[in-house]
């Protein structure tokens, strides 16, 4: 399972595409981050005197992990539609499956190798929260809490793109119906929230977004934690099946 | 000697479409088993359902002595397989490629790095180990797949049209790599170029339309012969029917007003016969040529025998 791992990020790095997407990334963040403080900063005279007024965690750090959440969104598909699409195009799956390792190890090799590329880009935007220590105190609880519901976010985003990947041979094919699928769970609580409050809301439930906010705002819900370890888990089990499935196919 | 993989009744269908039928296939220790046919015999559908690419319909593999389906991790840690296209990664150098497809196959630390260092040397890698494998010729590539195959020191190793697209150079030498591989493994190499197999395999398997039309070894496919014939140029021949009328001889074909071909049975050959006639009644004789079937003409022959029953049946 870790042998896949290593192949996979080796894989990843070797290309200058997982490069550029850490740069870019971090540079559109930084530059909200900046754009946040600003703002911050005109009001932050006008609300000082109110009791109780939100700080430089609510107002600047809240909204600039929504903000990476979006852009990984965005992201995300691209990186993980080589999974299996790019092995299934050059043939090379074989070397995977005659390899003394089960279906289990290798989806999950897959999946751990994304992931860590996605821990490495969220270790890279938590240091430009991190970095407002040196002018104010901020809130660890609310920060912890945010990114440990944008690990999971991330950790939702990849399983889904790594099912999807393993649908098709074409890439590209697999990266806009990862997308797709993510922006369809990011907005569906739109049309959630539009009907009739009283009536069950389970277009809401299956909302990413509507399981991350609160994490983003400190609290961390046994549901958001049981939905997005869920969500993973159904996914990756698909993948499993998927690759069985080809051993089988007709 | 001990057989190190045996597969049994193997059948599989794509759809409607039976791609191998029962088909039973045995290689022993030190080995190389030839596994012929057209294209779309069923050929690479075998090598896949031996590889554990594709699940059999029926029928059980076993790999020294572990079985495919229900031990699949024992059994793949003893097998080697370089498919029809190389499953090469084209932003690795070879080195690092070997190297993880060691670790795939459950090499670590010191016994990872001999491995890699000795398959490299083995099949002459050593001069494109720092290369990427995109920028390696054809050649290189399938040599790199085929030292993938081979890295984690299996007991089998499966090699699909391994020489297919090389140019004849490169041919010679894979075909050198693999008989050097095939001292210390067990190998079943699939192919449809029949010299190839004559030069090769010590046992040949010929399959057709998914089911096998020959097992044995490539000396009792040489006795397979139907007939042998001559082939003559008189610069001064005389009428058909005389030769035709000669003892021993079954036909006379004329190829050209001086060139004939003499067919006759195996065991009675009349060529002393024949050349003190021709002696004798002065026909000059410039060429005598000794024309045996050659392994192409038997494999015509088999395949094509196949197909008149499959013709009758219908």
């Amino acid at each position: 399972m870790w042998c896949v791992a290593r192949l996979e990020i080796s894989r990843l790095f070797l290309s200058p595409f997982a490069w550029a997407i850490l740069a870019l990334v971090q540079f559109l963040l930084a530059y909200l981050f900046l754009s946040h403080i600003e703002y911050f900063a005109q009001i932050q005279g006008q609300i000082s005197a109110i009791p109780g007024a939100p700080g430089v965690t609510e107002m600047v750090i809240a909204p600039l992990l929504n903000n990476a959440a979006l852009v990984l969104l965005l992201i995300a598909p691209f990186i993980t539609m080589r999974a299996f699409a790019d092995e299934h195009r050059n043939h090379s799956l074989p070397l995977l499956i005659s390899a003394p390792l089960s279906a289990t190890q290798i989806v999950l090799g897959k999946y751990i190798g994304y992931l860590v590329f996605f821990l490495l880009q969220l270790t890279l935007i938590v240091l430009m929260p991190l970095s407002l220590m040196a002018g104010s105190a901020i809130d660890f609880y609310q920060l912890g809490a945010s990114m440990f519901g944008l690990i999971l976010l991330v950790a939702s985003f990849v399983a889904a793109g790594v099912f999807l990947s393993s649908l098709t041979t074409q890439p590209v094919i697999a990266a806009v119906m990862t997308f797709c699928l993510l922006f369809l769970l990011w907005v569906i609580d739109f049309a959630a929230s539009s009907n009739l409050s009283g009536q069950i809301n389970w277009l809401g439930w299956l909302s990413l977004l509507g399981h991350f906010q609160p994490m983003l705002e400190g609290q961390i819900n046994s549901v958001d934690l049981s939905f997005f370890a869920l969500f993973c888990f159904v996914f990756l089990l698909m993948t499993m099946r998927r690759l069985d499935a080809v051993r089988l196919s007709r | 000697m001990t057989i190190l993989l045996e597969a049994q009744n193997l059948c599989r269908q794509f759809g409607p479409n039976i791609a191998v039928q029962n088909i039973d296939l045995s290689v022993k220790r030190g080995e190389i088993l030839g596994f012929l046919g057209p294209n779309g015999a069923g050929k690479s559908t075998t090598m896949k359902m031996l590889s554990g690419n594709l699940a059999p319909d029926r029928g059980e593999i076993r790999i020294d002595g572990y079985d495919l389906l229900s031990q699949p991790k024992k059994a793949k840690a003893q097998l080697g397989y370089l498919p029809e296209n190389p499953p090469l990664y084209r932003e690795l150098t070879v080195s690092e490629y070997l190297k993880h497809c060691g670790r795939l196959n459950q090499l670590r630390g010191k016994a990872l790095t001999s491995a890699v260092d000795t398959v490299i040397e083995r099949c002459g890698l050593g001069e494109v180990k720092r290369r990427l494998i995109g920028q390696l010729s054809k050649g290189f590539q399938q040599r790199t797949g085929i030292a993938q195959a081979i890295v984690h020191n299996p007991a089998v190793v499966i090699l699909d049209e391994p020489t297919s697209g090389l140019d004849p150079l490169q041919i010679r030498q894979i075909r050198e790599l693999i008989r050097e591989i095939a001292n210390e493994h067990s190998v079943i190499l699939s192919t449809h170029i029949l010299p190839e197999v004559e030069m090769l395999c010590d046992r040949v398997q010929i399959i057709n339309k998914g089911q096998v039309v020959f097992a044995d070894s490539l000396a009792a496919l040489h006795q397979q012969r139907y007939n042998s014939s001559l082939k003559i140029t008189l610069a001064n021949p005389p009428q058909v029917t005389e030769l035709n009328s000669l003892p021993n001889i079954s036909a006379v074909e004329i190829i050209s007003p001086q060139q004939f071909r003499i067919v006759y049975q195996p065991e009675q050959d009349p060529t002393e016969n024949l050349l003190a006639v021709a002696v004798a009644k002065q026909w000059a004789l410039n060429e005598l040529v000794r024309e045996q079937d050659s392994l192409e003409d038997i494999f015509m022959h088999l395949i094509k025998d196949d197909a008149s029953i499959a013709e009758v049946k219908n």
